[in-house]
């Protein structure tokens, strides 16, 4: 057994991570503190699910949600997709074993991931709607933002969802509020089983390895941790029994990393396309100056007079002129 | 009916580039219609929606304009008004294209206007081949500006996620946020060669203010047009070779 998290103590205790501790902030440029906190992270162990929901109860309960009351639509999932009030949603999935044909119930609790590299951080306009605390916590301040849905865009999990009643976006905060007092998320304090664990990210991961070690003795072979690199490895981690196939786990990302389009939008097209509009208008200004205002003549407007009254104005020569009606 | 029932109907119908309300009065100056007052109050509504379009846009496109959602009342107000701006420019330009397809038209001159492109720039007007309404920059710019509002419409559709969220897939949408951004991007650049080249052409500007230019304006640049609506002047007979 992990060692639980002791209560907190009934004095007020000052925060232990805040403003200072931003190491990003999307739309803005901020200097990252000197020194990092230890990073935190949550472990979810989905072998040790037994898809009691009291995740999802208690996410509801610490944060104050009321999610509507829905359609059992034949299947545990309920909801059936993260929401604005669902920020941790258990996926149920019955996938059958092709080497042993055994049905395999398996359960995953989906929320966000807290990327080490957040992509809806990246894509977000909004400065100061999106941070990143130099714990990993990755948290949305609801005043700056704009309801863009941008974040969503970015996301690589398919996480953040754009409440209907403020138009602000809405993802699983880490409990940063509990956190900030030395407590654990409302999910881990609600879990029976231990499948959810949380402490710093180097005991997570070895807590994972003994966990593993344990699947692999039970035969579970491709057992493993899921800490994805391609998004610079995450504060919420996952050991599966198939790591090898993360999909099966409700389309959980193999390989998640940020959309090529997004990086493109937000890196190069910002850039090339302020440069090009600058170099448009620079162009303009410089035409102007050197060639100088294109001006009638009195001699245009003879002619046009000489046109208009029926008397012909001199014909211009005709070799420049191959486009002109006969 | 086709164009040459059309024909047949009329016998001196108007040239493509001839549009409702474009007359030529003499006097002294030559005084030539350019635009009615319809197509003035149409231009100018689509004007101004273009313009807060570009800046609310620009402010969600790079952070360091962002201060431009001020204009709009913030961030939220910004958000909230940028595609409903974009549905206005949408029905007023569509007005713009019927009252101007036609005109724009490619033509034979067209060609050699473009070929000729560096006396178009030094504003050597004499080496050009006279023009009818729009020149091939005129015509650029419509045509630009006519597929760009397509694109621009079609994927600023995908990523309102307010009405619209459900309809599409996550990367359809990344897909539409960069097109929005890139087709965004070009009809900036497209506005600035419009609005600089009435800049620079002295004598345009009131054009789409009060609808009229001086007969010398046209004479320089455009005067196949001029030269058509001399044509086709109500009571003037036609001119005969002997004049």
């Amino acid at each position: 057994m992990f060692p639980p998290i002791p209560n907190p103590s009934v004095a007020s205790d000052a925060p232990r991570f805040g403003e200072k501790d931003v190491m990003r902030r999307s739309a803005s440029e901020v200097t990252p503190p000197a020194t990092r906190l230890t990073e935190v992270a949550k472990l979810i162990d989905v072998s040790k699910c037994i898809g009691c929901k009291a995740c999802q109860a208690a996410c509801l309960e610490w944060n104050n949600l009321t999610e509507e009351i829905g359609f059992n639509h034949g299947i545990y999932t309920n909801p059936m997709d993260l929401t604005p009030d669902t920020f941790t949603l258990m996926r149920f999935t019955e996938w059958v074993n092709p080497e042993t044909e055994n049905l395999e119930w398996l359960i995953r609790k989906d929320g966000c991931m807290h990327c080490e590299d957040p992509g809806c951080l990246k894509a977000c306009p909004a400065p100061g709607a999106i941070v990143q605390y130099s714990n990993g916590i990755v948290d949305f301040q609801h005043d700056n933002c704009i309801g863009c849905g941008y974040c969503i865009k970015g996301c690589p999990f398919n996480i953040p969802r754009i409440s209907k009643v403020d138009h602000t976006a809405y993802k699983c905060t880490l409990c940063s509020d509990r956190v900030a007092v030395g407590q654990g998320p409302a999910c881990q304090k609600a879990c029976p089983t231990q499948a959810i664990v949380f402490g710093t990210k180097d005991e997570m991961k070895d807590w994972a390895e003994l966990r593993i070690t344990d699947l692999k003795s039970r035969g579970y072979s491709n057992a493993g941790l899921y800490d994805p690199p391609g998004v610079g490895g995450t504060h919420v981690m996952y050991v599966l029994q198939h790591a090898d196939t993360p999909s099966i786990y409700a389309s959980l990302p193999d390989n998640p990393r940020i959309s090529p389009l997004v990086d493109a939008w937000k890196g190069m097209t910002k850039y090339v396309g302020l440069a090009v509009m600058g170099f448009a208008a620079a162009a303009g200004f410089l035409h102007y100056v050197v060639a100088g205002p294109n001006r009638v003549s009195e001699e245009d407007e003879e002619n046009a007079e000489r046109l208009a009254d029926g008397t012909p104005p001199p014909a211009p020569p005709t070799s420049l002129h191959e486009g002109r009606r006969p | 009916m086709s164009a040459s029932n059309l024909k047949a109907a009329k016998p001196n119908h108007l040239p493509d580039d001839v549009e409702p309300g474009d007359s030529v009065r003499p006097g002294h100056p030559v005084q030539v219609s350019r635009y009615t007052v319809a197509a003035r109050i149409n231009h100018w509504i689509t004007a101004l929606s273009l313009i807060l379009l570009a800046l609310s846009g620009m402010a969600l496109f790079t952070p360091s304009l962002f201060f431009l959602t001020g204009l709009f009342g913030g961030g939220q107000w910004t958000r909230i008004l940028h595609p409903w701006i974009g549905v206005v420019l949408f029905f007023s330009f569509a007005g713009l294209f019927l009252r101007f397809w036609k005109a724009n038209l490619p033509a034979r001159e067209d060609g050699t206007w473009l070929a000729r492109i560096s006396d178009v720039l030094r504003g050597r007007e004499e080496r050009l081949p006279e023009i009818g309404k729009y020149n091939a920059g005129q015509k650029f710019v419509f045509w630009g500006m006519s597929g760009l509002i397509i694109v621009l419409i079609a994927s600023g559709i995908a990523m309102w996620d307010q009405y619209f969220y459900t309809f599409t897939t996550i990367e359809q949408k990344r897909v539409a946020v960069l097109v929005h951004a890139v087709a965004a991007v070009c009809i900036i650049c497209v506005w600035i060669i419009h609005v600089y080249a009435a800049i620079w052409v002295k004598g345009t500007i009131g054009a789409m203010t009060r609808g009229k230019v001086t007969g010398g304006w046209a004479w320089r640049h455009h005067r196949k047009w001029l030269r058509e609506l001399v044509g086709t002047r109500p009571g003037k007979r036609p001119p005969t070779p002997a004049e």
